[in-house]
């Protein structure tokens, strides 16, 4: 009986967490246009979004902003791990304490810090500003799935490399990258997702010329629940499905 | 490796990350600072001149409202939050490392998804229930009033409580749990003097992570809450953008920076004191 309450317990908190998701997939495929009543399946919403070529060009714009930003936090950050993980050097504890107080700090903090910054050295806001300031929240997640795998790496490669006659750059190259690769790929992948999916701090930081579909499917969601809309959303929350699937399997423990 | 080998490589990881961390995020967490004691100027820019009434402001009956039930709608969601989390990632610990793999990805995945999505997705699902309920109760409203946005605001947030708690709980010593058994501790007792201190670090962390976004999160006004419910995200956003007025919308800001200061002592205070590693927290 006290396990049974147990599993109740469980089960109820994940159909919390699924319901409404689950509610959104299927409105997605709902034929009635402007109810909430179900009227049968349709496919039609989904083909409508593919026909929208200005919200193609958007998605265009986040991919390419999302592949751009993630790239390069992604090499900052591996450096970053790496760095901490094998140098001593001075301010290090200084340097890890501010990673994840950059993580841990609100976004609509960054986004203002970003924006006063951005307005100050008359950077024109559109893809220059979105990618710095994408590469910015996205590198403690990229340096913190780095550490968590550097913490299990057997130390005896690197000394094994360094005896071997392996320079810096030879060790990073043909020992460590491959070793880490699993879990370069899983941050590549996570900040892919946080900059598709960042609404705030892209709110302040965007300009007129370059719109990304994170802020486009807010302006969308204001007007209200709109069948296209769910598709889109259904869409966007499969992707990100995937992207956390395969990143965890990378980073699974060994 | 010989000091003349630690090379370029190394200095240029830490000169871009420092550099890095240096433009984008302290320096403007300094600009804010400062623009927070700059007044406004006539053509909606700032002036170089100190003063504290952007500080005062906050004070103002009008904009105090916004401060405070700001804060107490996240105080609300970060206890509803902990008081659901807690027992459920308590119960996670209790599987076989298969099992709990798979549950654990369950709360994953939502903690990546983007929290606009998640709060449109049940804002459908509420509407789908206030539809349900007008057959019997026709006056019956649950969008657009307080406790939409806080039911919203509960399930967005219920990951970000779960997962610290979970990586705290998943280290606990069981040991120390059957000592406590062996020597004749209540179920009770066991708890209170036990599980409780040594899961406090990850409780600070869950708080800390729902309470200071609940802060920003401005779009939950817009789509379940109605003009009524709007936090400090919303004003930092009008002020700045719509008002043009930096200097009180750094000041807000700030505001936000001190709490999330306080937190963070707090939770490294709970750390020396509690035991546990800084650097273990969610992935």
């Amino acid at each position: 009986m006290k396990k049974f309450s147990k599993y109740l317990y469980l089960f109820v908190v994940f159909v919390f967490l699924y319901i409404p998701i689950f509610t959104l997939i299927l409105y997605s495929f709902n034929k009635s246009t402007y109810s909430v009543a179900w009227k049968g399946w349709t496919w039609s919403w989904y083909t409508k979004l593919l026909a929208n070529d200005s919200l193609i060009e958007t998605a265009i714009h986040s991919l390419i902003l999302a592949a751009t930003s993630s790239t390069l936090a992604t090499i900052i950050g591996t450096l970053t791990a790496i760095a901490i993980f094998r140098y001593r050097f001075f301010g290090k504890k200084l340097l890890s304490g501010l990673i994840y107080i950059v993580m841990m700090s609100p976004d609509i903090v960054m986004a203002i810090s970003l924006l006063v910054l951005f307005l100050l050295i008359k950077i024109e806001l559109g893809f220059w500003t979105l990618l710095l300031s994408h590469i910015t929240f996205c590198l403690p997640f990229v340096i913190i799935t780095l550490q968590a795998r550097l913490s299990q790496l057997n130390k005896h490669l690197i000394e094994a490399a360094e005896d071997l006659g392996a320079n810096e750059y030879q060790t990073l190259r043909y020992v460590l990258v491959p070793v880490l690769f699993p879990a370069i790929a899983a941050g590549w992948l996570l900040s892919f997702t946080l900059s598709m999916d960042d609404v705030i701090i892209s709110f302040f930081v965007t300009g007129p010329q370059f719109e990304i579909l994170p802020l486009k499917i807010y302006s969308l969601v204001r007007l209200g629940v709109k069948p296209e809309v769910n598709a889109l959303c259904t869409i966007m929350f499969i992707f990100t499905f995937f992207v956390v699937m395969v990143s965890q399997f990378l980073i699974k423990e060994k | 490796m010989t000091p003349s080998k630690a090379n370029w490589l190394k200095k240029a990881s830490i000169t871009t990350i420092s550099l890095w961390l240096a433009i984008f995020v302290f320096i403007p967490t300094l600009l804010v600072i400062a623009t927070s004691f700059l007044r406004v100027g006539e053509n909606n820019f700032v002036i170089f001149s100190f003063t504290l009434d952007n500080y005062q402001k906050i004070l103002d009956p009008v904009f105090f409202h916004v401060f405070f039930a700001s804060c107490y709608l996240a105080l609300i969601t970060t206890f509803v939050c902990l008081l659901i989390g807690y027992p459920f990632a308590y119960l996670l610990t209790q599987f076989s490392p298969n099992i709990r793999r798979i549950l654990l990805l369950l709360v994953i995945i939502p903690f990546w998804t983007s929290s606009l999505i998640r709060i449109y997705a049940i804002k459908i699902l509420l509407l789908q229930i206030e539809r349900s309920l007008r057959f019997f109760y026709p006056d019956v409203s649950i969008l657009y009033t307080e406790m939409a946005v806080l039911i919203g605001l509960i399930y967005t947030m219920l990951p970000f409580m779960i997962l610290p708690l979970f990586s705290t709980m998943e280290k606990l010593d069981r040991r120390l749990i059957e000592a406590a058994q062996d020597l004749g501790a209540t179920p009770r007792q066991t708890f209170m003097r036990i599980i409780l201190p040594l899961t406090i670090p990850g409780i600070i962390a869950g708080s800390m992570l729902v309470f200071l976004p609940v802060l920003g999160l401005f779009y939950v006004t817009d789509l379940l809450g109605g003009a009524k419910n709007i936090v400090i995200g919303n004003l930092i956003k009008n002020q700045f953008l719509v008002a043009r007025n930096w200097p009180f919308a750094s000041a807000a800001s700030v505001f936000v920076i001190i709490l999330m200061a306080m937190l963070i002592f707090v939770y490294i205070k709970s750390i020396n004191r509690f035991g546990g590693s800084r650097h273990e927290k969610v992935q």
